[in-house]
């Protein structure tokens, strides 16, 4: 019978059924970190339990870690006791951390296949929704709670109902300025911020097919934006040439005997699909949210929407957001003055991100108005836009080059916004107060909007102040 | 380790409305700097509560009439968002023994069951119908029965619907799975054996 990579993926991964009805769901990979782990480790202590396989646990730090300071103690002693907790329990417990001096820190979505860590066929959770990102190798993702991090820990498995299926192919081309993020935003406009309760995504189609690894990544990290609980992409010769070399990737004949196994977790051209989803490429325009969930997204073009425009419940949801945005109805969204800019995270936080930026912003400058800051997602991107010189290119433009780390995407950090600032910014959740300031405002949008919005000091069109006009890659 | 069969929960309620209120709203981020789960039931809904000067926001959370409810009631997919565990360990430390919207998030709906706090998911007519009973009288008793899908509130009842996974395991004491995920160790190291990778 044709499968579904899903289907495949699950069926090898499950251990039993339980008596809830539920699977007991093997999980490869258990990535950690130092948010969702230490109530987890202290559950593990209070049952007496060990760590049932520390070579499959992998940890870094990344929410708390402050992004201009790299001295510890961190001047933060709650951010420092959490750093000194994680350290504690890596090592009590023989789990690999990827600490701030290994060279290899940053954001957990980063890190993990940036070390080849994340592979095709796999299953991986992570105490952290956007693991669903790891879905673009072809991997089963599922961000966990506290307890289920302590269950994998304790069993390597957890506890899950087998989800439904949902293709959504994007064919055609995308147009000159449209990026992986427009497509994503675009996805969960037109499916909605709860479409995807029950379902996996499986992203497929020409689009999918001509993006790269670090674009499908950017699209699956988003999926739970869109309320599916994982997302991924079927893995092809792109997914292997990006694995091939890296540290934890398989090496000579395993290479090749992975290689063949992970080709076989495809799913079957004949599979059935509990629902498809057809999207012309041409529909999608650079695109920016408006409002307080990640679905309240409008192309560039458009205006923002007013209750009147909107029935039903929608309309209850138009005036909260527009009363929180301070925004008016039917108003463009394109010209509205923003304070600042963030460019990273674990949507955008890659080398390909930076590098698409840089390659526009040469000769422009930051307006006066913006603060700009630029994060890369780990120490490993760092260290790579440092040796291509793309930090110098954001310094010289007016951007405060950071190290890696979460930083304003949820601000758990001292990278927050102040008062209700609008921010121009490349990461996934635009809800009130996500930002560290109750009344923050976040504008989601792809990396070169806003590097645009930085320049111009407003939400502006990719297009018109770079004069994008060529299919990038980035 | 005998868990409690929560069969029904019960007590006065209140209901915070509005679709997709997610958990950052739940427990803002700045209060997840902790080790352990102890005291996030102060910061519960902290934002929405709350001026930035600390001082009280007219809220059902803030008003007297409803101190001390258990049941809370909100609208569509709630529980969106981020994965925090410490969202529904808020509201379990805040009292609540209980939550009936219109939807839930997944992430959210399992950590919620893990520690015990049934999810009942009801019409929106429904919950329209219960908010305006306890906004006239916010003494009634609304009780989720978790066995029979069913809530009462006052002298009115409507169905509810609770996942089978969850509702088996809340009225069998089995609503933390770790007992049972561990009893598999010989089909766990089968499987593990199974896969190349592992």
């Amino acid at each position: 019978m044709a499968k579904s990579l899903f289907e495949k993926v699950w069926e090898a991964h499950t251990v039993r059924t339980l008596s809830s009805g539920e699977t007991q769901l093997f999980i490869g990979t258990h990535l950690i970190h130092e948010v969702t782990s230490p109530q987890a480790f202290g559950m593990l202590r209070e049952m007496g339990l060990p760590v049932k396989f520390p070579q499959r646990t992998f940890a870094t730090v990344d929410h708390i870690v402050p992004t201009n300071e790299s001295v510890e103690p961190f001047s933060d002693s709650l951010a420092d006791a959490m750093i000194k907790e994680l350290r504690k329990n890596c090592e009590e417990y023989g789990v690999t951390f990827f600490d701030l001096n290994t060279g290899k820190q940053g954001i957990v979505h980063i890190v993990g296949p940036e070390q080849g860590i994340t592979q095709p066929g796999t299953t991986i959770a992570c105490g952290d929704s956007h693991t669903s990102t790891h879905g673009a190798f072809g991997a089963i993702a599922f961000g966990i709670g506290t307890s289920q991090v302590r269950n994998v820990l304790a069993s390597q498995t957890m506890a899950m109902a087998e989800l439904k299926v949902r293709r959504i192919n994007v064919s055609g081309e995308l147009s000159p300025g449209v990026y992986a993020k427009d497509v994503i935003l675009h996805i969960i406009r037109v499916l909605g911020v709860n479409g995807g309760t029950g379902f996996a995504y499986e992203y497929g189609g020409e689009v999918f097919d001509n993006m790269s690894m670090e674009e499908r990544m950017t699209v699956c990290n988003m999926s739970i934006e869109g309320g599916a609980r994982c997302g991924y992409v079927n893995p092809d010769e792109k997914t292997f040439e990006y694995l091939k070399g890296r540290p934890y990737s398989p090496e000579g004949e395993a290479w090749d005997a992975g290689v063949e196994l992970w080709k076989s977790y495809v799913s079957d051209a004949d599979c059935d699909y509990d629902d498809v989803v057809n999207i012309d490429a041409s529909e999608i325009a650079p695109t920016v949210t408006w409002g307080i969930n990640p679905g309240q997204a409008i192309s560039i073009s458009e205006n923002i929407p007013s209750p009147d425009s909107v029935t039903g419940d929608e309309k209850a949801g138009v005036i909260e957001a527009l009363e929180f945005m301070k925004f008016e109805g039917g108003s463009p969204i394109k010209g509205i003055q923003i304070d600042v800019a963030f460019i990273g995270s674990c949507t955008n936080g890659r080398i390909s991100d930076l590098e698409e930026v840089a390659k526009y912003i040469q000769g422009r400058q930051v307006a006066d108005s913006v603060q700009a800051i630029v994060v890369p997602g780990s120490q490993v991107v760092a260290k790579i836009a440092e040796a291509k010189g793309l930090d110098q290119i954001f310094r010289d433009a007016g951007f405060e080059w950071r190290a890696a780390g979460c930083s304003m995407c949820l601000a758990m950090n001292p990278d927050k916004l102040v008062g209700d600032q609008i921010c121009a910014s490349s990461s996934n959740r635009n809800f009130k107060g996500r930002q560290g300031s109750p009344t923050g405002r976040t504008l989601l949008m792809s990396p070169l909007m806003v590097a645009a919005a930085a320049i111009t000091g407003a939400v502006s069109d990719v297009r018109e102040v770079f004069g994008v006009s060529e299919t990038t890659t980035a | 380790m005998a868990l409690e069969k929560i069969t029904q929960v019960s007590g006065t309620a209140v209901r915070v409305p509005g679709n997709d209120i997610d958990t950052d709203r739940i427990i803002p981020a700045r209060f997840m700097k902790c080790i352990t789960f102890d005291g996030l039931g102060e910061f519960m809904f902290y934002d929405v509560r709350k001026n930035e000067d600390g001082s009280d926001k007219p809220h059902p959370l803030n008003d007297p009439k409803f101190a001390g409810a258990s049941i809370l009631l909100s609208g569509n997919n709630f529980g969106c968002g981020s994965s925090r565990e410490h969202a529904p360990q808020a509201i379990a430390k805040a009292g609540f023994s209980g939550v009936i919207a219109e939807g839930f998030a997944e992430i959210f709906f399992g950590n919620s069951t893990t520690l015990g706090l049934p999810l009942a998911v009801a019409t929106k007519e429904d919950i329209q119908t219960m908010g305006e009973a306890i906004e006239a009288d916010p003494s009634i008793q609304v009780t989720i029965d978790v066995a029979n899908q069913r809530i009462h509130f006052g002298d009115q009842e409507v169905t509810c619907y609770i996942r089978e996974s969850a509702r088996g395991g809340l009225i069998e004491g089995k609503w933390d799975p770790i007992a049972e995920l561990l009893e598999g160790e010989a089909e766990i190291i089968a499987t593990a054996e199974a896969l190349p990778y592992v």
